[in-house]
């Protein structure tokens, strides 16, 4: 067969086996990404049926996927919420920091994998999912819950921890030594010091920058201006996903929500192929070997989020059970630490083994945090019940 | 009343507020412009009985159910040194002969002595409005009059 009608054929067979897998997951209410994982892994070295000759297309396009991903994050946002953001919860997100990050951090040193491991695994085992919570609260009819404010101020704090952690993986990722590493990582952090402060003095200029009134235009300029920043920012060592991030930050009002608008498609699109991607690279028969640290990390890391938020709500005067659902809804874990397992991988610098853990853990806690989240508030009315009948 | 305002980064802004009875009661406003109405659940005040998703003509809709009635009763209150004259809010329906034409064309003034004080539509209040303020349907009108005064305007509102 052509070489090219192969690959169209491959291509067009996974979008449309993705696309099934996507209506699966809405279906039994759970987000897609653990299932285009696994799409992912059934297709890759060791899978069903391994492709091959797209990965040229798809290599480049899972790029796109994470710098969309990032843009539109930073899109929701704009400069003044992340700044009193950071003022109301900066207590609550340091707990965060350090509750979640330190089972991934144990579990890369335990395994062996030295420091960069363990700096790679702590960012996968922090970061909850910014996109399957929000989904989870709307879902649930709890946007307008009074510890809904303190989830998301705990996924602003976590987005922009983000914005600082990556340049400092990527630097460390890179082999640079530690004196360099110390200098690129003091040039990644300036940067994203000044972009923020234009952001939040500047950010109307970036916006009509981009802003036009014909969608096409429109889109072709975000979309240029998106990857023009996000590979400069990756020549400087900042990491792509960054770069973006901050441009979707600098970008706000009605620009913001237009271009909202008109990537999502776009990035589910790309974003999809990311997880695809990423899951291709996991060699099945490595998972079950980790399948042990997976779970074990499962379990500490979905009481590190309840902790996390049973403390944050506390702190915002909410009773018992809003503090319990303020955890619950904290535990699903998934885009960004695919990210960060991928940016990992990609580099070479860490144990071949991150990418089949990382993979087992994001699929179990994809699954689990949105199941959690609904099943907290029964439970505990349940245990309360219990415990009045038994006193 | 203390209105509470919160903002919900990603997502909107919630306004609410503590309703004597104990109930938080508001709105969730989100960045597409589309709102939630929101009610507590009487035995937890940090979860939600219900969050209904409302458009804006919807919402609009539900503020003038809300809005106008409050605005009846103030100008009421104002008018209880005046013997003989009330404030009524008349509805003109849709398919009313004034849907869509100017308020001057009803001649209420003229013809029954009751005057149009402020139109409510979608929830705004449009105080004082000039003959040439095209009325719609749904419309709420508020009228200062004598009672048989407000009697016949009704009558013209809806029969031309």
């Amino acid at each position: 067969m052509h070489h090219t009608a192969l690959a169209l054929i491959e291509l067009g067979a996974v979008f449309f086996g993705l696309g099934l897998l996507g209506r699966l997951a809405w279906k039994i209410g759970v987000s897609p990404i653990p299932l285009y994982l696994i799409g992912g892994v059934a297709f890759g070295k060791g899978g069903i049926i391994p492709l091959t000759g797209i990965e040229e297309f798809t290599g480049i396009a899972a790029e796109i996927g994470v710098v969309l991903l990032l843009l539109l994050l930073g899109l929701e946002y704009s400069a003044n919420e992340l700044v009193t953001g950071l003022k109301r919860s900066w207590v609550a997100g340091v707990v965060d920091l350090v509750l979640n990050a330190t089972p991934g951090v144990a579990a890369a040193l335990i395994l062996g994998w030295g420091p960069i491991g363990a700096l790679a695994m702590g960012g996968v085992t922090y970061i909850s999912s910014s996109g399957i919570v929000a989904k989870v609260l709307g879902d649930l009819g709890r946007l307008g819950n009074r510890e809904t404010p303190v989830v998301l101020s705990i996924l602003v704090f976590e987005d922009l921890a983000m914005a600082v952690y990556l340049p400092v993986l990527t630097a460390l990722l890179a082999g640079v030594s530690f004196w360099g590493g110390l200098s690129t990582v003091g040039i990644a952090l300036f940067a994203v010091s000044v972009v923020l402060i234009i952001a939040i003095k500047f950010g109307r200029y970036v916006s009509t920058l981009v802003d036009s009134p014909d969608p096409e235009v429109f889109l072709l300029r975000v979309l240029g201006l998106a990857l023009l920043v996000a590979g400069l920012a990756s020549q400087l060592q900042v990491s792509a996903a960054v770069g973006a991030f901050l441009l979707g930050i600098a970008i706000s009002g009605s620009t913001a929500e237009n271009a909202t608008k008109l990537l999502e498609p776009l990035r589910d699109l790309f974003a999809a192929v990311f997880f695809v991607v990423f899951g291709l690279n996991t060699d099945p028969r490595d998972v079950p070997p980790v399948l042990g640290v997976a779970v074990a990390l499962v379990i500490v890391t979905t009481a590190t989020k309840m902790l996390t938020g049973w403390f944050a709500a506390g702190q915002q005067g909410i009773a018992r059970l809003g503090r319990l659902r303020t955890g619950a809804a904290l535990v699903a874990r998934g885009e960004f630490s695919i990210v960060i397992a991928g940016l990992a991988v990609a580099s070479g610098a860490v144990d071949s083994q991150l990418a089949p853990l990382a993979t087992a853990y994001v699929l179990l806690m994809a699954v689990f945090g949105p199941v959690a989240a609904r099943v907290v508030e029964p439970l505990a009315r349940k245990a309360v019940a219990l415990r009045t009948r038994t006193a | 009343m203390h209105v509470e305002v919160t903002p919900l980064p990603g997502i909107g802004t919630r306004q609410d507020f503590l309703t004597k009875t104990g109930r938080r009661i508001g709105v969730i406003t989100h960045r597409d412009g589309h709102f939630e109405l929101i009610a507590s659940k009487s035995d937890d005040p940090d979860a939600c009985v219900a969050s209904i998703p409302l458009s804006t003509e919807e919402a609009g809709a539900l503020a003038s159910l809300l809005g106008a009635p409050q605005l009846v009763a103030q100008l009421r209150a104002e008018q209880n040194e005046l013997a003989g004259v009330t404030t009524k809010q008349l509805p003109l329906s849709p398919g009313s002969p004034f849907d869509g034409r100017p308020m001057g064309d009803t001649e209420l003034r003229s013809r029954t002595g009751a005057s149009i004080v402020a139109v409510v539509r979608a929830g705004t209040v449009h105080p004082s409005p000039k003959p040439d303020y095209i009325l719609g349907g749904g419309d709420l009108l508020v009228v200062v009059g004598t009672g048989p005064g407000l009697k016949a305007a009704a009558d013209i509102l809806d029969k031309g």
